[in-house]
C-alpha cells in the first residue's frame, strides 16, 4: 500500500520531469527550425492572418467596452476626490501596463492558442504530420515554427490596438458621454504616462505574452494524443495554461518593471 | 483564400497594429526622461521634501522645464540632495531659487524655479543655493493653533 504511493508519487516525478525536459526541447527545436518561417515568409504571413487578423473584432470590441467599463467607475470613484479630470490618467495608466497586454492575451490564448492546438493536433491525429517527414520535410520547420513566430509577432501588435481602442472607449464614455474635459482628459494623460516606463514596458510585457501563449499552444497540439478526446483534451489544457501562464508572468514582470519606481 | 487578399489583410494588420502603437506614444505618452545630451544636472539640498518624488516635474512660471531624476539622504548635513535634470533650452541665472510646490491641495508635488537677476547661468552639476522646503500642513497647523494660544493668553 505504501509502497504503491511512493511508486506512484515517484511515477509522477518522472513523468513531470519527462514533460518539462520534452517542452524544452521542443522550444528549442523551434527557435532552430525558424529560418524557414522569415525564408519562406508567406507560410508566417498565412498563420498572422489566422491567428493575427482574425482576432481583431473580439480584440477591438473587448477593448472598447474594457475603457468604457473603465470610464465609468473610475468616474464614479474619482468624483468622490472631486478628481474627474485624473480619468485620463486611470484609463490610459491601467490600460497600458496591465489590461491591455493581459486582456488582450487572455483572449489571444483562447481565440488563437486553442485554434493552434486543435490544429496541429489533428494533423497529428490523421497523419498528416508523418506524411510530411515521410516527404522529408521537417513538420517543426513547415508547420510549427510559422504558427509561433506569427503568433509572436500578432500578440504586441492585439495589444496596442486592444489599449488604444480602450483608450478611445474611456474618452467616449468620459469625455462625450459624462462631459469631463476635453483637453484636461489629454492632457493629464499625456503627462503622467512616460513612454519608456509604461507603453514600452507594456509592448515588452505582450511580446513575452505571446511567446508564453503559442509555445504552450504548439507544444500542447504537438503532444496530444492522437484521438478525438486526446485533442480535445490538449485544447482544453492550452487555455487553462496559458492563461494561468499569463496571469503568473505579469505578475513576475510587474514585480520588476515597476518596483521602486516611485 | 486568394493569397494577395491574405496578404492584403495581413499589411492592414500590421500598419493598424503600428498606428496603434503610436498613438499611444505620440498622443497618450511623452517622452518625459530627458536624455543627456541636451540637458544639464543640478543639485538642490533641502531640509524637507515633503512628498516630492523620483520623476516629478520641475517647472517655471508653470512652464515643465526638466525632471526630479534622484532624491538621497546626506547623512553629513542631514539634508536631502534633490538631482533636478534641466533641459538645455532653457538657461537659468546663477542665484536661481528652488522651492518644492503642490499643484492644488491634495496634487502631486513639484518644484518650482524663480530665475533671480545673475548675469551668470547655471551650469552642469551646480548647486542652487537658495532652496525653500515643503510646506508641511502638520507644522502649519501646529504653528496656527500655538499662535491661537497666544493671543488668547493674558498678558
Amino acid at each position: 500500500m505504501l509502497k504503491q504511493a511512493i511508486e506512484n508519487l515517484g511515477n509522477r516525478t518522472l513523468e513531470g520531469v519527462w514533460r518539462i525536459g520534452y517542452a524544452t526541447r521542443f522550444f528549442v527545436l523551434i527557435l532552430l527550425h525558424s529560418g524557414t518561417a522569415f525564408r519562406r515568409f508567406g507560410l508566417t504571413i498565412r498563420e498572422i492572418y489566422f491567428s493575427g487578423v482574425l482576432s481583431l473584432i473580439i480584440i477591438l470590441v473587448s477593448g472598447l467596452f474594457v475603457g468604457m467599463v473603465l470610464g465609468l467607475q473610475g468616474y464614479e470613484t474619482l468624483q468622490t476626490f472631486g478628481s474627474e479630470e485624473a480619468l485620463g490618467i486611470l484609463v490610459a495608466l491601467s490600460l497600458v501596463r496591465e489590461l491591455g497586454p493581459v486582456v488582450a492575451a487572455l483572449l489571444f490564448a483562447s481565440r488563437a492558442g486553442s485554434a493552434i492546438t486543435a490544429e496541429i493536433g489533428l494533423m497529428k491525429a490523421t497523419e498528416q504530420l508523418s506524411a510530411m517527414e515521410m516527404m522529408a520535410v521537417d513538420p517543426i520547420a513547415r508547420v510549427v515554427a510559422p504558427r509561433f513566430w506569427a503568433g509572436v509577432i500578432s500578440m504586441p501588435l492585439l495589444a496596442a490596438l486592444f489599449s488604444a481602442m480602450g483608450i478611445f472607449g474611456g474618452y467616449l464614455v468620459g469625455v462625450q458621454l459624462i462631459g469631463v474635459d476635453e483637453g484636461l482628459f489629454w492632457s493629464q494623460m499625456r503627462s503622467s504616462v512616460d513612454f519608456e516606463q509604461d507603453i514600452l514596458n507594456g509592448v515588452i510585457k505582450s511580446v513575452v505574452f505571446g511567446i508564453a501563449i503559442t509555445a504552450i499552444a504548439l507544444y500542447e497540439g504537438y503532444d496530444a494524443p492522437p484521438t478525438a478526446e486526446g485533442v480535445s483534451g490538449a485544447t482544453t489544457r492550452t487555455v487553462v495554461a496559458s492563461s494561468l501562464a499569463v496571469l503568473a508572468l505579469d505578475f513576475v514582470l510587474t514585480a520588476f518593471m515597476f518596483r521602486g519606481l516611485n | 483564400m486568394n493569397k494577395t487578399v491574405l496578404d492584403l489583410w495581413v499589411g492592414l494588420f500590421v500598419i493598424a497594429g503600428i498606428a496603434a502603437l503610436l498613438f499611444l506614444a505620440l498622443k497618450v505618452g511623452s517622452m518625459s526622461t530627458v536624455n543627456s545630451t541636451d540637458s544639464y544636472e543640478v543639485v538642490a539640498r533641502f531640509e524637507n521634501i515633503g512628498g516630492l518624488k523620483a520623476r516629478a516635474p520641475v517647472k517655471s512660471a508653470g512652464v515643465v522645464v526638466g525632471r526630479v531624476t534622484d532624491i538621497r539622504f546626506d547623512n553629513e548635513t542631514y539634508e536631502a540632495a534633490v538631482t533636478l535634470r534641466i533641459d538645455k533650452r532653457y538657461a537659468f541665472p546663477k542665484d536661481t531659487s528652488a522651492t518644492i510646490m503642490t499643484s492644488g491641495l491634495l496634487g502631486e508635488q513639484y518644484i518650482g524655479l524663480e530665475a533671480g537677476g545673475d548675469s551668470q547661468k547655471l551650469k552642469d552639476k551646480d548647486r542652487i543655493l537658495i532652496t525653500q522646503d515643503a510646506v508641511v500642513l502638520e507644522n502649519l497647523i501646529g504653528q496656527f493653533l500655538y499662535g491661537k494660544a497666544q493671543e488668547g493668553a493674558p498678558q
